[in-house]
């Protein structure tokens, strides 16, 4: 017999089957909750945003333990002191991992698979990737280890956002 | 001077993808399933603490506040813990501070969670965890960051997705003896690599399902336990430690802070070589490659090989270091905080050779149950004896 415990015999709980649903067995209360927020964006990422506008990625360095930090942050959460100054890093990184996504953020199926990645950026200490999509690649092609390169909105359409980069390429350059 | 704390009592509710029960009724559920099996009633209980991950699934705020009357912690000192995924193996943990401090005698520990509240699916409110700013406009779902995880994973250490697939097949197996169990199967390896693609390399079945349930576990002084029970199983060692939210500067092959909580609980217990000295262990599966990552932070395993561990049988039930024998998230269910609260009285009752057709095969005196979760950050760690 399956049991929890030998000293256990009955579990409590009643399961609502998607049939029970469907013949409307049990009640529903439904309510739609629809808050609006307007985030400040802070100090560090504020900058970061403007850059992004101009078409640039910028970091900011630690002179204790030297690291560039991208994306940015006016403190330093390893030596837990201000962060000393700002660095415009290049916009080609590295693939340091990747993923093909069939759904989208509320788990329902995408039309077309969509190629997310993890992207260490060039100039950046080791190790500090941002979240970003991949494109102009067949998703068989892409390995860890590629280098890539942004792919900017035109500047009349860049309006302060992550999205100000279309998605990462190969990298074409030397 | 810290005293020593012990588990009397547990408790669970079914776990099903969607429950008639609101949450304060499993939490009332479980609770009394382990006041029972305690031999106690609430008047006996000094403290509660109680374990809900986001309140984002039920869309109520102050979601602690909400859950009290059926936790059991009106009129008492009541607290309201919460470190995402990391929550069910944390409120037993928060437990601890209360009786190991000497502050109370008895702590009843419950763990909640209803995911099926949010529609079209709980996975969306994982959107929001994600960094509003730089993240969210990109439509992240919280399956990205375990695909892109689980690859890093793989490529690291030349780990096939074959191999990681052994856990699913074992812990869908053992679930199948889990009398609370929502997927307990006898699936193979062939049938999980050809499940339907999510966000490759996670296909559908080296995922947990989303689910609604709750756990329990009371805690007694040493003093305490000895009156009410001739087994009580110790709490020998807790841990806990967060990273970062910066999740994309991290390792993503090796979780570190999973390490350093298990130090912290190994070390309070005096454990020096894990491997030999822990009997069973409960590590945190909502996917199958996180069993393999936890088990190499828990050091269980050295890096990259944690996957031998099924293959040649040592975590399968029978084996000499059983992993999830009560079928893990993966088999009895993911409702997010009971889910690492099942872990813990999945090794209470083992210890006590309670488990019936889950018992391990071996003579089992120490376990580990270990969760996860936040944004990739947090590791919670018990360590228990008999």
């Amino acid at each position: 017999m399956r049991e929890l415990s030998q000293k256990i015999t009955s579990y409590p709980g009643h399961e609502i089957t998607p049939e029970d649903l469907k013949a409307s067995k049990y009640l529903e209360i439904i309510q739609k909750v629809e808050p609006k927020y307007s985030w400040a964006a802070g100090v560090a990422i504020s900058r970061f945003l403007n850059e992004l506008k101009e078409g640039r990625l910028i970091g900011r360095k630690c002179d204790q333990c030297e690291r560039i930090l991208v994306p940015p942050r006016m403190y330093c959460e390893r030596c837990y002191r201000p962060t000393d100054s700002w660095v415009y890093v290049k916009d080609t990184g590295t693939v340091n991992t990747y993923s093909i996504s069939h759904v989208g953020t509320d788990a329902r199926r995408l039309k077309s698979p969509l190629l997310v990645a993890v992207v260490e950026i060039d100039e950046a200490s080791p190790g500090m990737g941002i979240l970003h999509t991949l494109s102009e690649v067949e998703p068989s092609r892409v390995t860890i280890g590629m280098k890539v390169q942004a792919v900017w909105k035109p500047a009349e359409e860049r309006q302060g956002a992550i999205t100000d980069i279309r998605y990462f390429k190969p990298f074409e350059g030397v | 001077m810290r005293r020593r704390v012990a588990i009397i009592g547990a408790g669970m509710t079914l776990f099903r993808r969607r429950m008639l029960e609101t949450g304060k009724e499993l939490s009332f559920e479980a609770a009394k399933m382990a006041l029972d099996a305690a031999g106690l009633t609430l008047k006996d209980i000094e403290s509660v603490v109680e374990g809900s991950a986001p309140d984002a699934f039920d869309g109520i705020h102050m979601k602690g506040e909400y859950l009290i009357d059926g936790s059991g912690g009106i009129g008492k000192p009541y607290q309201r813990v919460y470190v995402g995924g990391g929550t069910g193996v944390f409120t037993p943990v928060a437990g601890w501070w209360n009786v190991a401090s000497g502050l109370y005698d008895t702590c009843l520990c419950v763990a909640e969670e209803k995911m099926s509240p949010l529609h079209p699916h709980p996975q969306y409110a994982f959107w929001s965890i994600f960094d509003q700013i730089l993240e969210r406009p990109l439509g992240t779902t919280l399956l990205w960051i375990f695909s892109l995880e689980m690859r890093r994973y793989m490529h690291k250490y030349g780990i096939k997705e074959e191999e990681i697939a052994e856990v699913a097949v074992k812990n869908k197996g053992n679930a199948v003896d889990h009398p609370c169990a929502q997927l307990g199967a006898k699936i193979t390896v062939d049938d999980v690599m050809r499940s339907e693609p999510i966000c490759s390399p996670v296909k559908r079945l080296d995922v947990s399902p989303p689910s609604d349930g709750a756990a329990a576990v009371i805690l007694a002084s040493e003093k305490v336990a000895k009156k009410l029970t001739d087994q009580p199983v110790w709490l020998d060692g807790v841990g806990w430690t967060l990273d970062s939210t910066h999740w994309t500067n991290r390792d993503l092959a090796y979780p570190e802070y999973v390490e350093k909580a298990a130090k912290m609980a190994y070390k309070m217990a005096g454990i020096k070589n894990p491997r030999k000295e822990i009997d069973i262990a409960e590590p945190y599966d909502p996917f199958d490659y996180k069993e393999l990552h936890h088990l190499e932070g828990l050091q269980l395993a050295g890096k990259g090989e944690a996957p031998k561990l099924a293959i040649e049988g040592v975590s399968q039930r029978d084996g000499d270091m059983p992993v999830c024998p009560s079928g893990g998230l993966l088999g009895v269910g993911n409702p997010i905080a009971a889910a690492g609260m099942m872990k813990v009285c999945e090794c209470f009752w083992q210890l006590r050779g309670e488990a019936g057709k889950r018992q391990v095969k071996k003579d089992a005196h120490t376990a580990v149950a270990q969760a996860w979760g936040d944004l990739m950050q947090v590791g919670t760690v018990t360590v228990m004896r008999s």
